[in-house]
């Protein structure tokens, strides 16, 4: 079995007297792909934002139990926020570039990491866009501003000015929910391909999508992690009547 | 199907009252630019506006008033510009409790409700007294930074509430801190709103004369930008003043009132072309390549 690089224990997260996240604990294995399933407001959203510490910036908010990455708590006092960050890069729900040139968009985190070298940014930049299979189709035009792209072009924009920091860790909520079937189709194919290099945990409300990309699946139903398992053991022989009830497409 | 007369009626009485007020409006307008314009630049002279008054031969110049006007408007835009988006970045970026937030929005929208007079005898009294600034364009500056502090805060505020939440979670995600987002994310996309208060600013900047009279004075000397700023100096509007009320020059008066619109106007074309450069440098990134 593979390492792991994430471990959570007894997770407990609070909205002001709501708790949308009841001691969950399981552990992510590396340079695989983990899909987080579940209906909407099971707190899958909510998990994956605990893990690169996005919701620091909620008001609020109050976290209990511990997430060690690569051993380590990652809530620790000394811990600086952006070095977490840069391990664990995130890509959103809606695309969301910013309103610069496609250059600019992937040198962003690289800049915010101090490389100020034109040459060794242009390889960089590169790089992370022939990884997010980008490169074919905007290496003509990196000045152009970004959100001319399509949604899709969009996505994997953002994509690659996550995989530009080099991090370690890919979070995504739910990439693909915005686009059209070839979008999706071709992100998909992008994340199979990235789980060589990177770790990838994936929010998805399409269960076929978590069947076709994942290795690991996590079943969340109202703030309780229900089921973790193998994707293949977890569609075919869920253990919990409520997973397979929801896999069933009997609620949810 | 046909109209009931009750509603015909409505819908007449309706579109006359609209007519009325526009037409209203249009010639309240128009009037009073053309009325400004038809007594004013007839006046308008190339000894009226390249040379200094003179008592001797009893004569009206205003150079030194039109620099005044420019060396105040230059100062309170320099000085209230950083203070007036600092003011409104921390207010929505950094501080976290919303009343006192609120509370200071709401007393923003008060200051600048308030008579400019008012803003001259503070000004007066804080500025030429206490801080030995005695009557200067300096002083005069600084009252009006305070008077036109408001006006870009609010705009930039408003402008800062636009910014997609997701360029800034984006930006966090990569792992940019605070400053650096707020520098490389969202100031540059809400300089159109920084911009339109620096306008509203200088629009009032360059109508205002009462905050004026107390604290910058009424001197007619041309100076240079540095000597200008601790000396007396009045502008156009408080030299119109002076002209028409206590000298009773009204044909020159009139001059400076046409000027004053004409310079208004320039100004704002400047700003506008400004704003339009900014806006035509993105379009062209986004066109390029395509």
């Amino acid at each position: 079995m593979e390492d792991n690089i994430i471990e959570m224990e007894n997770l407990n997260l609070y909205y002001g007297d709501h708790q949308a996240l009841k001691n969950i604990s399981m552990a992510i294995r590396q340079n695989s792909v983990t899909a987080l399933i579940g209906p909407s407001g099971c707190g899958k959203s909510s998990f994956l934002r605990c893990l690169n510490r996005m919701n620091d910036l909620i008001e609020n908010i109050k976290i209990e139990g511990s997430i060690k990455y690569k051993g380590k708590d990652i809530y620790r006092k000394e811990v600086d926020v952006t070095e977490i960050r840069r391990e664990i890069g995130m890509v959103f729900q809606k695309p969301n570039p910013f309103p610069m040139s496609i250059y600019d968009n992937v040198a962003y985190g690289v800049r915010v990491a101090g490389i100020k070298n034109k040459a060794r940014l242009n390889e960089i930049v590169k790089q992370a866009l022939i990884d997010s299979a980008l490169w074919g189709e905007v290496k003509d035009c990196l000045k152009k501003n970004a959100l001319s792209l399509s949604g899709g072009q969009q996505q994997r924009l953002c994509i690659a000015r996550a995989l530009a920091v080099q991090p370690n860790v890919l979070l995504m909520d739910e990439p693909t929910s915005a686009l059209d079937p070839i979008s999706t189709a071709k992100i998909e194919e992008l994340i199979l391909k990235l789980k060589e290099k990177y770790t990838i945990i994936i929010v998805t409300h399409n269960m076929q999508q978590a069947l076709r990309i994942s290795d690991y699946t996590a079943f969340f139903l109202l703030g309780e992690l229900i089921e973790y398992d193998k994707t293949e053991i977890l569609f075919s022989k869920p253990q919990n009547k409520k997973t397979e009830d929801y896999i069933t497409g009997r609620f949810g | 199907m046909k109209l009931s007369l009750k509603r015909k009626i409505y819908m007449f009485t309706l579109k006359a009252m609209m007519y009325i007020s526009i037409i209203l409006t249009t010639v309240l307008v128009v009037f009073l630019i053309g009325y400004v314009f038809y007594k004013g630049l007839p006046n308008i002279s190339w000894k009226l506006i390249s040379t200094s008054p003179s008592f001797l031969s009893d004569e009206v110049g205003i150079l030194p008033d039109i620099l005044n006007t420019l060396y105040i408007v230059i100062t309170t835009v320099i000085i209230v510009v950083p203070l007036a988006v600092g003011a409104a970045v921390y207010l929505h970026e950094y501080a976290s409790n919303k009343k006192i937030v609120a509370m200071i929005e709401y007393a923003s929208q008060t200051l600048s409700a308030i008579p400019s007079i008012i803003y001259g005898l503070v000004g007066m009294l804080c500025f030429c007294q206490f801080f030995k600034l005695d009557t200067s364009i300096l002083a005069g500056s600084l009252t009006l930074v305070m008077m036109s502090l408001p006006t870009v805060m609010q705009t930039t505020l408003e402008s800062l509430k636009t910014v997609d939440d997701a360029y800034r979670q984006g930006s966090y995600a990569l792992g940019a801190g605070k400053w650096y987002m707020i520098r490389t994310v969202v100031l540059p996309n809400c300089l159109d709103g920084i911009f339109t208060g620096v306008i509203l600013a200088i629009g009032r900047i360059l109508g205002e004369s009462a905050a004026l009279l107390f604290t910058a004075g009424f001197a007619h000397v041309i100076n240079g930008y540095f000597t200008g700023l601790f000396s007396a100096g009045s502008s156009l509007t408080v030299a119109l003043y002076v002209y028409a009320k206590i000298e009773g020059k009204f044909k020159e008066s009139y001059a400076i009132a046409a000027i004053l619109m004409i310079l208004t106007l320039l100004i704002n074309l400047l700003i506008d072309k400004i704003v339009d450069l900014f806006k035509r440098k993105q379009v062209k990134e986004k066109e390029s390549g395509r």
